[in-house]
């Protein structure tokens, strides 16, 4: 029991350490965007440029593939739930508010935090123990504003264009295999969901996945940067790193959800 | 009497609980060839951690090119680092980055120049290491020997005033440590540059060295020339030039704490 | 550096580069070597004057060297002090340039 105890206050300590972490990163992050070139530690806008690309342009495949199924998926659960009440027309109202709302973002944050965080805390992690951090900050480079900065940015940038993406394939996907039921045309079908979203919808998706843009990138970088034990450690960082910034990402969805939804 | 470019006063600095220096003095001058010499966790190393002023002493001041170290200015810090080259035992070299793109890279971070004097300049500096043409390969593709020698390239690149070494010829064979000795030499001929070389390879420190800084468990044990450090009677001194074990007098109470203990850690 | 100074001969000009070359004023040489060799088709360097230069001054020359070469141009260094000369036989520069 004592045994348990001394373990939970070591986990709880661990979380706070690696939370003040996070937070500083975000600061510093900030404080060298504004003030970086005054310094001459300037943010090279190819660098984000280049993190857009491998964050988003890349992930787009497998982000319209799996809200594609997502929808669909979506579309069967909600065509049998609702055929209870005989509300099947309800079904893309549902589908509609669901997907960009809730799905969309948390799929993408799912999908970017297995990718993109997972490689940000091992390229992170395997500088930390090459020395390559140490050798950034002897040559006067600020490491966080090579190394977490533009990774930082470009998540901030990616996520919603992966979100709208998201949002319009996952309604295809409910459109294809509803119309038939629900004896729509397709375009009929998407003209009515479009219509049906309001601003304020897109927009809670939108505002999730900028929060979990930045949720990947610190996390992936606090993990990275406490690598200890060699090429060992960082293997468990990119695992803890997904498995932290998934965490993280469900519930500070709960949480937004909770503030963002309006309740009647 | 020459400038000092570095000065270290009674440095004291700890890792975690325990002592790692313990009231170190150094003064090198301009144009000097500094080598730091000790076993292994005789703490030079981190004195060379502490001259870069990467982490913080316990007490005790250091001076570099003019700056206080206690009292430098974050900013001010940055523009230091700029002037003073380093060289990793490791390399530390990008390995996301070609060996080219490691040596141009302080020039890309620090400097407006042309790509093409960029260019020109990192190849020049692979060049000065016998490393020309080999720009477009990976660090990963590299020998032990190569990789030190674009580490040093990397490091030079910038025309540095100071240059830190970090075991220069650990793990390599004796041609090759010979070859990045001789180099050294000709970098403080040619360019002027002060050079702080920390090694436990003694041909090495004696071909190199214009005096030598002998460290032991935190102290200094000797500051001289090579001849004074050869002829000197300083016990430890004379195990380390020997190559002797260390013959620490053994306290059996101690001793069998250590073993047994369940949490003894070093004090 | 404190200026750099053009003297007119026959077939081409002289450039006199003077004071310390360094990253803070390299680009100027390079800039006075490459608008010589671009009007006249006989450029020589004197370094007589210059005290200190670092690696992207010799890049300023090694650039002038390219572009002579590449224009067919003749492009030569002279008087080079101790300081520069031992710079550019590290990087073994000595035998690239035509020194006089």
């Amino acid at each position: 029991m004592k045994q348990l105890i001394e373990n939970l206050g070591a986990a709880i300590v661990l979380v706070v350490e690696r939370l003040g972490f996070a937070i500083r990163l975000l600061l510093d992050s900030i404080y060298w965007l504004f003030l970086g070139r005054k310094f001459k530690q300037k943010l090279r806008f190819s660098q984000v440029a280049e993190q857009v690309r491998v964050i988003g342009f890349d992930a787009l495949p497998i982000v319209m593939a799996l809200a594609f199924v997502v929808g669909v998926m979506l579309s069967i659960q909600l065509l049998y739930a609702f055929s209870d009440f005989g509300a099947e027309s309800q079904v893309l109202l549902a589908i509609a508010k669901s997907v960009t709302r809730e799905f969309s973002p948390l799929i993408i944050g799912i999908i970017v935090a297995g990718r993109s965080g997972a490689a940000l805390a091992a390229k992170i992690g395997s500088q930390v123990v090459s020395q390559e951090i140490d050798a950034l900050r002897v040559m006067g480079v600020v490491p966080v504003r090579y190394l977490v900065l533009p990774p930082l940015l470009g998540l901030i940038i990616s996520m919603p264009i992966l979100i709208l993406v998201a949002d319009a394939m996952a309604i295809l996907g409910g459109a294809v295999f509803s119309i038939e039921s629900l004896d729509m045309s397709l375009i009929a079908y998407l003209k009515e969901s479009f219509d049906i979203l309001e601003v304020n919808d897109i927009n809670q998706g939108l505002i999730k996945s900028v929060v979990f843009g930045i949720i990947i990138a610190l996390v992936g970088a606090t993990t990275g940067f406490n690598v200890t034990g060699g090429a060992e450690g960082v293997g468990r960082a990119t695992t803890s790193a997904v498995v932290a910034s998934i965490a993280a990402i469900v519930v500070a969805d709960m949480i937004f959800s909770y503030f963002l939804t309006k309740t009647v | 009497m020459k400038e000092h470019l570095i000065k270290v006063d009674e440095l004291v600095t700890h890792y975690g609980d325990r002592k790692i220096l313990d009231g170190v003095n150094l003064a090198v001058e301009e144009g000097e060839i500094r080598v730091i010499m000790g076993g292994s966790g005789s703490g030079k190393s981190t004195l060379l951690w502490h001259i870069m002023g990467l982490y913080q002493a316990t007490s005790g001041s250091i001076n570099v090119l003019g700056k206080d170290l206690n009292k430098i200015k974050f900013h001010e810090k940055h523009e230091l680092l700029r002037k003073i080259g380093v060289s990793f035992q490791n390399g530390a070299l990008f390995s996301s980055m070609t060996v080219g793109e490691n040596v141009a890279f302080p020039l890309t971070e620090h400097t407006e120049l042309d790509e093409n004097t960029i260019r020109i300049i990192s190849r020049m500096k692979l060049e000065v290491v016998n490393l020309g043409g080999f720009q477009k390969l990976m660090p990963s593709q590299l020998s032990g020997g190569m990789i030190k020698r674009a580490a040093l390239a990397r490091a030079i690149v910038m025309d540095p005033k100071l240059l830190f070494f970090d075991e220069p010829s650990a793990g390599l064979d004796p041609v090759v440590a010979s070859e990045i000795d001789e180099l050294i030499l000709n970098l403080r001929d040619a360019m002027g540059m002060t050079i702080v070389v920390v090694t436990h390879e003694l041909d090495s420190a004696f071909k190199i060295a214009d005096k030598i800084t002998v460290l032991d468990q935190g102290k200094n044990l000797l500051t001289g020339t090579v001849e004074e450090v050869k002829n000197s009677d300083i016990k430890r001194v004379q195990d380390l030039l020997e190559r002797r074990a260390r013959h620490d007098t053994i306290e059996p109470e101690e001793y069998l704490k250590r073993l047994t203990q369940e949490n003894y850690t070093i004090s | 550096m404190e200026e750099i100074k053009f003297k007119k001969i026959d077939d081409g000009c002289i450039v006199y580069a003077t004071g310390e070359i360094d990253l803070s004023n390299s680009h100027e040489l390079r800039k006075t070597i490459l608008a010589a060799l671009k009007t006249d088709s006989k450029v020589e360097v004197d370094l007589s004057e210059v005290s200190y230069i670092d690696s992207s001054g010799i890049a300023s020359l090694v650039e002038g060297l390219q572009f002579a070469k590449s224009h067919s141009k003749s492009f030569v260094l002279s008087n080079p002090s101790k300081q520069v000369t031992a710079i550019m036989e590290l990087a073994r520069l000595d035998k690239v340039f035509t020194i006089i």
